[in-house]
């Protein structure tokens, strides 16, 4: 039933496909994180953006990520902004995901007490100060494993991105299933592979927890 | 008393829904005086101090800073509302200390000193941290620069936070129950301090606080608030020896009774 050297076989064209995984999930995990706190960071700033922000966040995370794909693949061409494969399901990838993480810092910035922003309006900080300097740097370690709980979710999540034909992991494993009519070992092989990343990656996240609460802090 | 006052609230009234927290206040502060204010809570008094930091909008009114309206400005000839920029050059001139310190916790009690001046005034941090390391020895911390607040007592987070004020050079300083949150030993260290920084400097000086005895040791004027309102105010030795007004007598009995 199982093959070692169908196994040895397939190995390096999957290892290649990881490779375009775990592209995806680090691109779409930067622009999660980025325009997540752009979200969150809008919402504050500019008090009259927080209602159509919270409506898109809220449209991003009740809608299935596969249709965002689809629609960015698919539908955006009509409009005239034809995208390649990879980068509309990146770019959905990372859509979604900011939504989730917009929630993720506001709660950073919520858990921030009062007097910090009193104190900066004391001192005259400027905003964007006060933000880079003051509340920021408080934020972020607190909602660290959090953001990190949605690398690994976002991760698991890229096998959907078979759907528009990426090149991943998982398309790879369903190409080389058709052509070779044997579906266990290379589906099997994915499965192992994500297993393993999870875990690699939930290590990596609590070291930099534990890196981040070295420092003191109230 | 005929100098022009440096702080001016004319007709400033504060309103939480229904609720009148300030009604139509007029209180003139003047150049280097010393004003405490003291009153029940809910009395209006740690609002005066957070209108004039601008922590608190006012509904009525306008407050002037040395002259010049910090709450509005002027265009064509009219007050309107001011802008952010407008409150912040204005705002400029005052620091203030909170009674719960509000240090950043994650910075180095220096780091917490130099902060603005470098960001806001644009100082280079070699001057930035000759400042501080002067203003952090006055208020008796010249060992404890590289310390983190969590490492401090209350009573060296609360001096850190006074040095951290001064380091961006106020002319007025607002002091909010500053020794509320301090166990009873510590309250001294900080008091001392304060009366350091009245005899050593040309600083105006509002307090809320509740230390009677610091109150009318220090102030050069003593205001009491009740209900929004100022209900007396005079030189110490006439406002504790001889208070004229039932609801100041009260109060003060009450507080005296207590300790």
């Amino acid at each position: 039933m199982w093959d070692w050297s169908f196994v040895l076989e397939i190995l390096p064209v999957l290892a290649h496909a990881a490779i375009i995984s775990i592209e995806a999930t680090l691109i779409g995990f930067v622009l999660a994180a980025t325009l997540g706190l752009v979200l969150a960071l809008a919402r504050i700033a500019f008090p009259s953006t927080a209602l159509p922000i919270s409506v898109l966040v809220e449209l991003i995370r009740s809608t299935p990520l596969l249709i965002q794909i689809f629609f960015l693949y698919f539908v955006f061409p009509s409009f005239g902004v034809t995208l390649d494969a990879f980068t509309a399901g990146v770019l959905a990838l990372g859509i979604h995901y900011a939504a989730y993480c917009s929630e993720v810092y506001r709660s950073g910035f919520d858990n921030i007490h009062r007097g910090q922003w009193e104190a900066c309006t004391a001192l005259n900080l400027s905003s964007w100060t006060t933000f880079r300097d003051i509340i920021i740097p408080q934020a972020i370690p607190p909602i660290v494993p959090a953001l990190g709980n949605y690398l690994v979710a976002l991760f698991k999540e890229t096998p959907l991105l078979s759907a528009i034909a990426v090149l991943e992991l998982m398309q790879t494993a369903k190409i080389i299933g058709s052509e070779t009519f044997r579906y266990t070992e290379p589906i099997t092989l994915v499965g192992v592979f994500f297993l393993a990343m999870s875990l690699v990656s939930a290590t990596l996240i609590r070291a930099v927890e534990r890196l981040l609460n070295r420092r003191p802090a109230r | 008393m005929t100098d022009k006052p440096i702080v001016r609230f004319d007709k400033v009234s504060k309103r939480y829904g229904p609720l009148t927290v300030l009604d139509s206040l007029e209180l003139d502060i003047f150049r280097g005086e010393k004003v405490a204010i003291i009153g029940p809570s809910g009395s209006g008094k740690t609002t005066v101090l957070r209108m004039l930091m601008t922590l608190e909008t006012i509904d009525d009114g306008v407050i002037w800073v040395d002259g010049e309206p910090l709450t509005h400005m002027e265009r064509n000839g009219k007050l309107v509302r001011a802008d952010q920029a407008h409150i912040r050059k204005i705002r400029a001139r005052i620091g203030m200390v909170f009674q719960s310190f509000n240090l950043f916790p994650h910075m180095t009690a220096m780091a917490n000193c130099i902060e603005a001046p470098m960001t806001v005034l644009g100082m280079k941090r070699q001057d930035a941290e000759a400042r501080a390391a002067d203003l952090l020895d006055m208020v008796g911390l010249a060992q404890k620069k590289e310390h983190y607040p969590s490492q401090l007592s209350g009573g060296q987070q609360q001096r850190v936070a006074i040095a951290r004020a001064l380091a961006m050079r106020p002319k007025i300083m607002l002091f909010d129950e500053v020794t509320s949150a301090l166990d009873p030993e510590l309250v001294g260290e900080v008091l001392q301090v304060i009366r350091k920084l009245g005899s050593e400097h040309d600083l105006t000086m509002l307090m809320v606080t509740h230390q009677m005895g610091f109150a009318k040791e220090f102030a050069d004027r003593i205001c009491f608030f009740y209900q929004g309102k100022i209900c007396e105010q005079g030189h110490p030795k006439e406002f504790f020896g001889s208070p004229k007004n039932d609801r100041t007598k009260q109060f003060l009995h009450a507080v005296l009774e207590a300790g």
